[in-house]
Parts: structure tokens; sequence; C-alpha cells
């Protein structure tokens, strides 16, 4: 109970931060619109392009867009030495590790919501027709994105060049999450159902969010203090 | 069982042993003045005694247990150099974050009792990126202090502060010795902190080359344990 009550708090804090101050948000916000935008112009795709590209291009934008709000993650602790004040508080690494996961689940979440319908717009795709399995996919895949930048967030909070380092080692690590997610998004934009022959890529995505999940709960705590 | 113990503790970056074989003790109701010249290693002993980072060898113990374990966190309170509160929230959701943190009955009730203690119950509503440097520093020391812990872990907690948060910290500090808290400084300001101290422990190149209680004459010349105990 104390776990869940502490997970809370953290999340509550960082998106109330966040919230007052829109840094992380508003770049992400404007980033991944105005690359969908370009996009769209630049390459003026038919509709069997547009189908077989979506998945990779949607997911190219949330990581990038994605790594803005993450690398603040644990960043936004370090004016003032915050992180000693949390360090030191009696929460556990994993609670602490939750809660900004879940504030950043709650932020680049909005991202994607947003820049979604903007895709819809500008590349004339229908999504809407499996838009429960879509936004299951779009949950799995940013969980997975999130929960890498935020553990990594953690583990360069103290280097300096972090806004660097964190996206050189985030985007190695998120490979096999962004393969799945991209697969399974551009098939359910093509309107095959979610399962049958993607089965492998939904049970991959899954597999990739329940492990590193468990290593970050497990890991924060060493990574922070040593 | 002493409130604050650290047993042969050695602490290396790299090769370079920034503590050597540290012993020190520290009472229920003492009040250790850490002192020494830049880069004695002040900083690194209250920082492995905080649990921020571990002893490369030795131990410390915070009433008989490891400083990481949540229980003794509920019981240390903390100032480092950094004011450790959030500008872009006010006063009162800085304070009650912590109340919350620490578990606190009524951390709304407890935030505002502190922001009282400490003058700024007229601003509790403020963000504390428009807060004078003053009033950021009365929040830090509220923040350390809003959880009553037992032992309080203070890194220069005089430095840059402002005459009225030096007359605040005091008071507080002479408040918790009086209920037999401990109180751990590492200073520089010799005159502030021999007026609380009640033993003083004088750290040289990592080594401690003193220890032992605040005697008068240390209290009238705050340069006395230098000119006795300090290699040059």
């Amino acid at each position: 109970m104390d776990f869940l009550r502490q997970t809370l708090v953290i999340a509550r804090k960082d998106l109330r931060a966040e919230l007052r101050t829109k840094e992380a948000i508003n770049a992400a916000l404007a980033f991944s619109i105005v690359i969908l935008v370009l996009f769209s112009f630049a390459f003026d795709p038919g509709e069997q392009e547009t189908i077989e590209m979506s998945g990779g291009l949607l997911w190219i934008v949330y990581a990038f867009a994605g790594t803005l709000v993450l690398n603040r993650s644990f960043a936004r602790e370090v004016p003032n030495d915050c992180l000693d004040a949390l360090v030191a508080a009696p929460i556990s690494g994993g609670a602490l590790f939750l809660g900004k996961a879940l504030a950043n689940f709650v932020l680049v979440g909005a991202v994607e919501l947003v820049s979604l319908p903007v895709f819809g717009i500008f590349y004339n795709v229908h999504w809407a027709g499996r838009i429960w399995s879509l936004l299951f996919v779009l949950a799995l895949g940013t969980w997975g994105l999130t929960v890498i930048g935020t553990i990594f967030s953690a583990l360069t909070v103290n280097i300096r060049l972090r806004e660097l380092m964190a996206p050189l080692l985030v985007y190695p690590m998120l490979i096999p999450a962004l393969m799945s997610a991209m697969k399974l998004t551009m098939d359910l934009i093509a309107g095959k159902p979610l399962g049958g022959e993607d089965e492998v890529w939904l049970r991959l995505l899954v597999a990739f969010d329940v492990i590193f999940t468990a290593l970050s709960l497990v890991l924060l705590e060493t990574v922070l203090v040593g | 069982m002493s409130a604050v113990a650290a047993e042969g503790v050695w602490k290396f970056y790299g090769d370079y042993p920034a503590l050597r074989d540290v012993i020190l003790h520290a009472e229920p109701g003492d009040c250790l003045a850490l002192i020494g010249r830049n880069g004695a290693g002040k900083t690194t002993l209250l920082r492995i005694i905080g649990g921020f980072s571990k002893a490369g060898r030795g131990q410390v113990r915070i009433f008989g247990n490891d400083p990481r374990e949540t229980e003794t966190r509920r019981r240390v309170g903390w100032i480092g150099h950094g004011i450790s509160v959030y500008d872009e929230l006010s006063a009162l959701e800085n304070l009650s974050l912590f109340g919350r943190l620490y578990n606190l009955p009524d951390p709304h009730k407890s935030a505002m009792e502190w922001l009282e203690r400490t003058g700024l119950d007229r601003v509790k509503d403020g963000l504390v990126r428009e807060f004078s440097r003053g009033m950021r520093q009365r929040l830090a020391v509220a923040r350390a202090f809003l959880h009553r812990p037992s032992v309080l872990l203070l890194d220069e907690p005089f430095t840059a502060l402002d005459d009225r948060a030096v007359a605040v910290l005091q008071r507080l500090l002479r408040e918790a010795l009086a209920e037999g808290r401990t109180v751990v400084m590492s200073t520089h300001q010799l005159r502030e902190a021999l007026e609380l101290a009640t033993h003083v422990a004088l750290l040289n190149r990592g080594k401690i080359a003193f220890s032992g209680e605040r005697t008068p004459h240390m209290a009238a010349d705050p340069g006395w344990v230098y000119a006795h105990y300090d290699e040059a």
C-alpha cells in the first residue's frame, strides 16, 4: 500500500511540475506535429505506401518526441539538488522509478494522442476502425519506450552530456520494442486484426515491457546510490 | 548505541583515498562539527553517513542500522549544498510532498506548522522560483526538520544564509539538541558551528586529525583546533 501511495505521490509531483513549466511536452508536441506535417508534403505517398510506412513513421516520431520528455525525467531533479532529497526520503527505488515512469507514460501518451489524428488527417489514413487495438499497441509500445527512457535518464543524470548520452543509450535498447510496435501498428492500419500472424510481435512487445519493467524496479536504487 | 557511528570508513575515487580509516561516533544529543579545509573529505563523509554513496571499506551505522534502510532514512534529516525543493511547486506543495513521502499522519498540517516556524506561512502558495534566496533557504530548513528526524546531517548549513535564516536554523538546532536529537554538520563557519557543537572532528586529507569534545578554548578561539592539530 505504501509502495502504491509513494508511486502516485511521485507521479503527481512530476506531472504537476511539468504542467507548470511545459518545458518538455511543448517541445515534444511541436516536434511530432512538425515532422508529420513536413513528411506528408515531402513524400506525398499513395494509399499503399502510406500503409507500409505508417508504423515506421509514427514510431520514429514517437521515439524521438518521447526522448524529449524522458530526458527531463531525472534531469528535473538536478537543479537545487532535489535528487538528494528523494534519495534521502524513505521511499523504495521501485516506487521512485514507477512514479516517474507513470508520469512519463502520461506525458508521452498525450503527445501520441494529439499527433495520431494529425497523422490521420495529413496522410488520409483511416485508423479509427481498429481504434482499441491501436490504442492497446500504442500503450504497450509507449510503456516500453517510457521504461527504458526513465531508467536511462536516471543512469545519465550525473553525466554532463546527458542530453547526448541518453538517446545514444536508449535507441539501441529500444530496437526490439520499436520493431514490434512498428509491425503491429502497420498491420492494424492495413486493416488486419491484432494477433494471428502478428502474435509473435505482440508477445515480444509484452515480454520486453515485463522484463525491462522488472529490471528497472530492482535496479534503480543501485543506479542512484551504487 | 551510538546515534551515528563510522567504523574504519575508507572511500576511494579511482586510486585516490578521499577518506582514510575514519572512525567517528555521535551519541543522542550530541552536535558534532566536522571541520577541515576544502577537499578534506567532509562532504564525502557526510554523504556516506546519509546513505547517498557507499563506503569503499568500513561501515556506517545510524542507531545500529544501515543508512539505506527505509526506517533509518525516516529518522534522518538532510541539508546539502542545494536547497532540495522544487522551483515549480509552491512552498506548501513542496512541504506537503515531503510530508507524504515521509508518511506523516497529516502532511498538510505538518507543512503549515513548519511554514509558520520558518516565517513562510504568508507566502505558502507562492512558487519557490519567485522566492528570495533567504526564503528558499528557510524552506530548505523546514523540509529537513519537517519529519522531526532523530539525526540531522547538515553540509555547510550556514554558508550563504542571510541573518534571519541563520537565526532560524540556530534556534531550531538548539531545540533539536535539547530534545536529545543528534546533529552532524560540516562547516567552514567555525564561529556559528562552535557555538552549537558539543564535539568537534577535524578532517585532514581524509583522515581524522582530531576528534573530541568542544572545549572552551575552541569556542573562544575558533581557529584553535586548526592551530593545534591541522598539518600545513
